[in-house]
């Protein structure tokens, strides 16, 4: 395992009071908190800072850590022979292999009368997991099938590791950007009978060659020429259950939206959205004679120049 | 490998106050004073009986991680709750008039 320096986390000297950690933590998980922050990385940010409070701001567990002594960040490294005995409640034969650093302290026991991994026979629930899943608009359009690779925490009763887990997940038709989905029981292994987490997926829709989305609502360029504009024109147009002809009314301006309606991204129940070709003439890059003499004539027989 | 369907937390689906409670990690009591104080909307009232749009999970959530990771209280969560709606309002105001522009 790596270790991770958690005084460093929250800039802290190693010797800070507990009142001088609690104030770190406070301003630096206000600013980088994932629920309000817009910073850079803020998730991986706030994941290092709540690990570091949540094993500094408990005396026995900090003592614990203290007793690791000090080392690089990210140097590789293993806890001294009888660390996990005299701090984790660990026996003979505790094993460090499958563990990150951070779960050597996730599930520390300090009610108990000398510490250590919590070893009581009551059930505990398996812990909840929400990750971030990226899927196509077709995918969005059809449902899809995903298969997650996972490294779920569990715990025996003694010991701690890390188990990889492959979970395949059914999309249903209609998740969008935001959208979020439960998997009932997919989370972490109960423990003595508790019941399963969950797994939470938060969607976000990849950006589309051809398609914008908003909700349910999908946005397409339809590019005209200024003739079919002005005198209206049949044409095809690109949705996510195939092409389709739309009639563009004569008089068309740039920026006019026409509605496709229900030809968006379904939803589970209720009308699917809607489909809006956003019209933009688009002049050739050049003109040849004929063409510059006809937009002179059009020019002379409007008798406007805007 | 058994496929596991994912149900959509949308406004289709309704989850009781027991639900919540036990998706959300927040305790009767406190989801009780958010509904109360309008942060959580309720969907129908069946007498002492709540029932929610399945789309409050995440709200409910996000109180509990709040709470937990931010240390606020219930008034703070409250007024945090309705801040992030507010950004998220926002967000799909923004993310509607992006997809409007031509590439």
């Amino acid at each position: 395992m790596k270790y991770s320096d958690y005084y460093a986390a929250l800039g802290v000297a190693r010797g800070a009071a507990a009142e001088e950690i609690k104030k770190a933590y406070r301003r630096l998980a206000q600013k980088y908190h994932p629920d309000v922050s817009k910073e850079p990385e803020a998730e991986a940010r706030f994941k290092e800072i709540a690990e570091a409070y949540q094993t500094l701001k408990d005396p026995e567990k900090r003592a614990a850590y203290d007793a690791l002594g000090q080392r690089p960040q990210g140097e590789e490294f293993r806890p001294p022979p009888d660390w996990a005995r005299q701090h984790a409640g660990g026996g003979e034969g505790f094993s460090y292999e499958d563990l990150d650093f951070g779960d050597l302290f996730s599930r520390f026991n300090t009610r108990g009368a000398r510490g250590g991994f919590e070893r009581a026979n009551a059930s505990m629930p398996g812990q909840d997991f929400e990750i971030p899943a990226e899927i196509s608009i077709e995918d969005a359009f059809n449902g899809t099938t995903l298969e997650l690779q996972l490294s779920m925490p569990e715990y025996d009763g003694a010991q701690m590791r890390r188990v990889p887990q492959v979970v395949k997940a059914r999309i249903p038709p209609g998740a969008v950007d935001g959208q979020r989905l439960r998997l009932p029981g997919k989370g972490g292994k109960a423990f003595n009978g508790g019941r399963a987490g969950d797994l939470y997926l938060d969607i976000t829709l990849k950006p589309h060659p051809v398609f914008r989305a908003a909700d349910h609502d999908l946005f397409v360029d339809l590019k005209l020429a200024p003739w079919q504009a002005a005198l209206g024109a049949s044409v095809e147009v690109q949705t996510p259950g195939g092409p389709v002809n739309l009639k563009v009314r004569p008089g068309t301006s740039s920026g006019q939206k026409l509605r496709l309606a229900g030809r968006g991204l379904p939803r589970p129940r209720g009308a699917a959205g809607d489909l809006f070709a956003v019209a933009q003439i688009v002049l050739p890059a050049q003109l040849s004679e004929r063409e510059r003499g006809l937009y002179e004539e059009l020019r002379q027989a409007s008798g406007v120049d805007a | 490998m058994n496929e596991t369907e994912a149900h959509c937390l949308d406004e289709h689906r309704v989850v009781s106050l027991h639900e919540l409670v036990e998706f959300s990690g927040l305790s009767r009591d406190e989801l009780l004073e958010l509904v109360q104080g309008g942060a959580i909307p309720v969907r129908e009232a069946q007498g002492t009986s709540y029932f929610f749009s399945a789309h409050v999970v995440t709200v409910a959530r996000t109180a509990c991680r709040l709470r937990d990771e931010l240390e606020l209280d219930m008034s703070g969560l409250a007024v945090a709750l309705r801040l992030l709606e507010r950004v998220h309002d926002l967000e799909g105001e923004i993310a509607r008039l992006r997809a409007l522009l031509p590439r």
